[in-house]
């Protein structure tokens, strides 16, 4: 399952925030996204997710391919681990959470509270979620935060296995996670920020 | 959508969940009509439905800002749109999820409050079906308004505001409803003008929202 960006630019609110990304990411392989802090991996990959809609360019990808893992881990706090992850097999329509749980060593965690949990343990259920959706690209943003070096290695062989089953990953990350098939694709060249010509709000913001 | 309906539920069951707010309210904003306006029964009688169908939009408003706002919160909400149910179907199935849990226990609550404010007994019938055919809409229409205001940090006042004027058409029918129901007049027509906001609200309002949730996500 090969994704392709073309001549993408992305845009964060009222301003334009890269433009000309172009890069192909073929099944098994994973793409390293690289970029100081505010360079705009997360509006990147926003895009790619579907959740903004790029101002130019395309994005070439079957669909339904793309699981995308934020910032934010969101889960339910009143809900339980299981409860968690059964939910977003639900919502995905897959069925059965028992690898997901074992990838990611949430098996003593199963009854817990997510409420009631460390911020790498909710890190953990929320990368495990991942591994519920069944899709085949895996757009990662900070993946690693909060987690442990144990966990770290856990991720990575998450990512490996997902990779070695024909998936893919583009990865917004700061550490070096040891993935075999990873190609590092810096964003800065692209980085081109300016307030949109055509937003109605430009004027205004100067 | 199931697994999203099953959640929403199980979540409004929880503790800090909110269920029963909407209706403790209820209770207790009908309770205090007749600490108000005094104890005498004939102008209970009068004012018993435009009292129990006021409290019961009230109700219902007290809880529509949660509906899309913890999700957004803890970043469910962008996760859900990136999941195969289509933001229509999280528009309409969170306000199935907010009727079931705000809507249908004021429907159930509401005949209790009228025998305390002395509500004529021919229009029990009329104020348990306008209800139900109306409290629907009620979600619908706050379902919009919450998707509009999604994103707005207190945004709950400004939710009011815009979903207020447009509660007026149900509210409106709904009591005149129970007025004529309690007054042996033909009541059947306003009945049919609820039912019918509240068919136009299901089948247009889904849309308004997952339109509005598309722009607050970006």
């Amino acid at each position: 399952m090969s994704l392709r960006v073309e001549n993408l630019a992305c845009a964060r609110g009222p301003a334009q925030i890269l433009a000309g990304v172009t890069f192909a990411v073929a099944p098994g392989e994973a793409l390293i996204l690289r970029g100081a802090n505010g360079a705009g991996k997360t509006t990147l990959l926003r895009t790619l997710a579907g959740l903004t809609p790029p101002l130019a360019g395309t994005i070439t990808a079957a669909p339904d391919a793309i699981a995308y893992a934020a910032h934010a881990d969101g889960l339910k706090a009143q809900l339980s681990v299981a409860e968690n992850l059964a939910f977003w097999a639900g919502a995905f329509g897959q069925g059965d959470i028992g690898p997901a749980v074992e990838a990611f060593h949430l098996g003593p965690l199963l009854d817990r509270r997510a409420g009631e949990m460390s911020a790498g343990q909710k890190r953990r259920l929320s990368l495990a979620r991942l591994l519920v959706t069944g899709r085949p690209i895996w757009c990662l943003d900070e993946p690693t935060v909060s987690l442990d070096a144990e966990n770290v290695a856990r991720f990575a062989a998450a990512v490996t296995a997902h990779l070695a089953a024909g998936g893919s990953a583009v990865i917004a990350t700061h550490i070096d996670l040891g993935l075999p098939a990873a190609q590092t694709f810096d964003i800065t060249p692209f980085v081109a920020k300016r307030i949109r010509a055509d937003d109605p709000f430009a004027e205004a913001m100067g | 959508m199931i697994a999203l309906l099953k959640r929403d539920l199980m979540l409004a069951l929880r503790a800090g969940g909110g269920f029963g707010l909407s209706l403790a309210f209820f209770l207790i904003f009908a309770t205090l009509v007749p600490f108000g306006v005094g104890p005498q029964t004939g102008v209970l009688a009068t004012i018993a439905p435009g009292i129990l169908w006021l409290g019961a939009l009230l109700a219902c408003l007290l809880s529509l800002d949660r509906i899309f706002q913890l999700d957004w919160e803890d970043g469910t909400l962008d996760l859900i749109a990136t999941s195969p149910v289509p933001l229509e179907g999280l528009a309409a199935i969170k306000a199935l999820a907010h009727w079931l849990t705000t809507g249908l226990p004021l429907v159930v609550a509401a005949p209790v409050l009228g025998v305390l404010l002395n509500l004529p007994g021919a229009a029990y019938p009329w104020l348990v079906a306008s209800l139900l055919l109306g409290t629907p809409a009620l979600s619908a229409i706050g379902t919009f308004g919450a998707a509009l205001t999604v994103g707005i940090k207190r945004g709950g006042l400004l939710l009011s505001l815009l979903v207020l004027p447009l509660y007026m058409p149900t509210l409106i029918f709904g009591a005149l409803c129970v007025v004529r129901g309690a007054a042996g007049q033909e009541a059947l027509t306003p009945l049919l003008l609820v039912a019918g906001i509240t068919l136009g609200s299901l089948a247009i309002l889904p849309f308004a929202a997952a339109a509005a949730l598309r722009v607050n996500l970006r």
